[in-house]
């Protein structure tokens, strides 16, 4: 599912959730400035990091990214007051959750970045980039409606029975 | 002869499901008044070859429990399709994959190695494992295949309703099996159950704190819960705010957490990613390194929130475990034997 970049080579697929007050307005703030950062992250905007549903972290998997990123604002700073601490509970048992599903932690990254923090924008996405560019695509093997490996019945010769070993 | 005919079925289960249609009870006697029952291998004598002589939809539902493992299992689920009117897929493994479906955590050669010859309790002396095919002086034998996933029945064949539940609950396989007798015929896609939580439902809801908090996640065995009290409220992992309702709170009766059988409401569509937003969000503290704290705790996050959902979940399977490739995944997962291992 991943891109392929120049000469073949991976270009991660990040997929970021970025708050309305916070972070979205620095990343706002970064492109104003005329900031220089990885074009892998897509990011999509919600009004709180307490938004973002796991389902939403598993279906970004599912459709093809290769990380995903979260970014609220400081704790004590939520314009929701509770919201990022909400983030951040689910936050560590989806990571934990995720490893039992074989998809390494360092795919996933929560970071509470202000309004003011253009800076940090840029530095995050180009981290976060170079992270899961290190470990490479993510295969996510989906459903198969028939075996590959599956022998196919044999014509010759009638079943007599059960094989035991 | 103008009864409707219905099939039972069972492919990857427990034997369960059977059970609960035995546990009807004398309402049996009515459902045995109001069908003819066709085909029923744990409790009727007929062969498949019975099935393939009745014509196309001749059957007025076929009830199918279990996931679907190998082949020999799509090819029945696929015969009864082709003979039903209705498909109802019995149970959580049919429906979201159930406890078998856990077997997705691990390829197919571990599961394979392990039961033939790494666990404990098998001794096999020349590590004979199962052949698909032998030939042998008196012919040709044949095993199905054993396949790479464990698939919910709507992955392999169209289904039309879905009954939940480990196993589905005697008054809901009671209404659906008249229901579908007497052609009051529900929106298909439907699951035959409340579209609401289970708290909605449960005795202990009034105990229920409005802002529940938790300050410590307990396993059952590390307490003794209060009979009366809100079983989250005690921190135990509950996952009746995440689960649908219609088992009449059995397990909360019996003062054991709801472990998730009756699968999500129509609102959801992972049911464990939505089960663990519900239960983190319960966490009382801010502190960083105490929330931590707190998700170690719940010792199996995917066999506690997934334990009977992971083949229907929007991951399906773990990365790594499909192709026979990677042992590694179940080394990084321990093997069920493990001192260690999850909450099942």
């Amino acid at each position: 599912m991943s891109e392929q970049g120049p000469e073949g080579t991976f270009e991660p697929r990040i997929v970021a959730f970025f708050c309305n007050w916070c972070t979205y307005t620095a990343a706002d703030l970064a492109g104003i400035s005329r900031m220089q950062y990885a074009p892998n992250v897509r990011v999509i905007r919600l009004m709180c990091s307490g938004r973002v549903d796991p389902q939403f972290v598993l279906a970004a998997f599912r459709d093809g990214a290769d990380g995903v990123l979260i970014g609220g604002c400081h704790p004590g700073d939520c314009h929701y007051q509770e919201g990022n601490y909400n983030a951040l509970r689910r936050f560590e048992l989806l990571k934990r959750m995720l490893v039992g599903f074989g998809i390494e932690e360092e795919r996933v990254r929560l970071e509470w970045i202000s309004a003011s923090e253009g800076d940090r924008v840029q530095k995050v996405c180009n981290e976060m980039t170079e992270q899961v560019r290190a470990l490479g695509p993510l295969r996510l093997e989906t459903v198969q409606s028939v075996d590959e490996g599956r022998v196919a019945p044999a014509p010759a010769g009638e079943p007599v029975g059960q094989v035991t070993a | 002869m103008s009864k409707p005919k219905v099939a039972f079925y069972w492919c990857a289960s427990c034997g369960g499901c059977e059970e609960a249609v035995v546990d009807l009870n004398e309402v049996v006697l009515d459902v045995v008044e109001a069908v003819d029952i066709v085909f029923w291998p744990v409790a009727m004598d007929f062969k498949v070859s019975d099935v393939e002589a009745l014509a196309d939809g001749e059957l007025a539902a076929a009830f199918i429990n279990g996931a679907v493992r190998t082949s020999e299992q799509a090819e029945m689920a696929e015969l009864l399709r082709r003979k039903a009117g209705a498909i109802v897929a019995f149970g959580a493994c049919a429906w979201l994959g159930g406890i078998p479906g856990l077997a997705n955590l691990y390829s197919r050669e571990s599961i394979l190695e392990f039961v033939y010859g790494g666990s404990p309790s098998v001794q096999n002396g020349d590590g004979g494992v199962p052949q698909e095919l032998i030939d042998v002086p008196e012919g040709r034998m044949t095993l199905p295949h054993f396949d790479e996933d464990v698939r919910t029945l709507d992955e392999v064949i169209d289904v039309d309703y879905y009954l939940p539940g480990c196993p589905p609950p005697a008054g809901l396989i009671a209404q659906a099996v008249m229901a579908l007798v007497e052609g009051r015929l529900p929106e298909k896609g439907l699951v035959l159950a409340p579209d609401v939580a289970l708290c909605a439902e449960c005795p202990r809801a009034v105990t229920k704190p409005e802002d529940l908090k938790v300050a410590r996640f307990y396993r059952p065995y590390e307490i003794v819960a209060d009979p009366e009290t809100c079983l989250l409220a005690q921190g135990l992992v509950c996952l009746g705010p995440s689960t649908r309702s219609g088992c009449g709170a059995a397990c909360i009766a019996a003062n054991m957490p709801c472990t998730g059988c009756m699968g999500p409401t129509s609102r959801v569509i992972d049911h464990g990613a939505k089960a663990l937003a519900a239960i983190a969000s319960l966490i009382e503290t801010r502190e960083p390194g105490e929330i931590a704290a707190l998700s170690e705790q719940i010792v199996d996050p995917v066999g506690t929130f997934y334990r009977y959902s992971v083949p229907a979940s929007l991951l399906h399977r773990r990365v790594g475990t499909k192709g026979g490739t990677a042992t590694e995944g179940a080394v990084a997962h321990p093997a069920p034997t493990s001192t260690t291992g999850g909450e099942s």
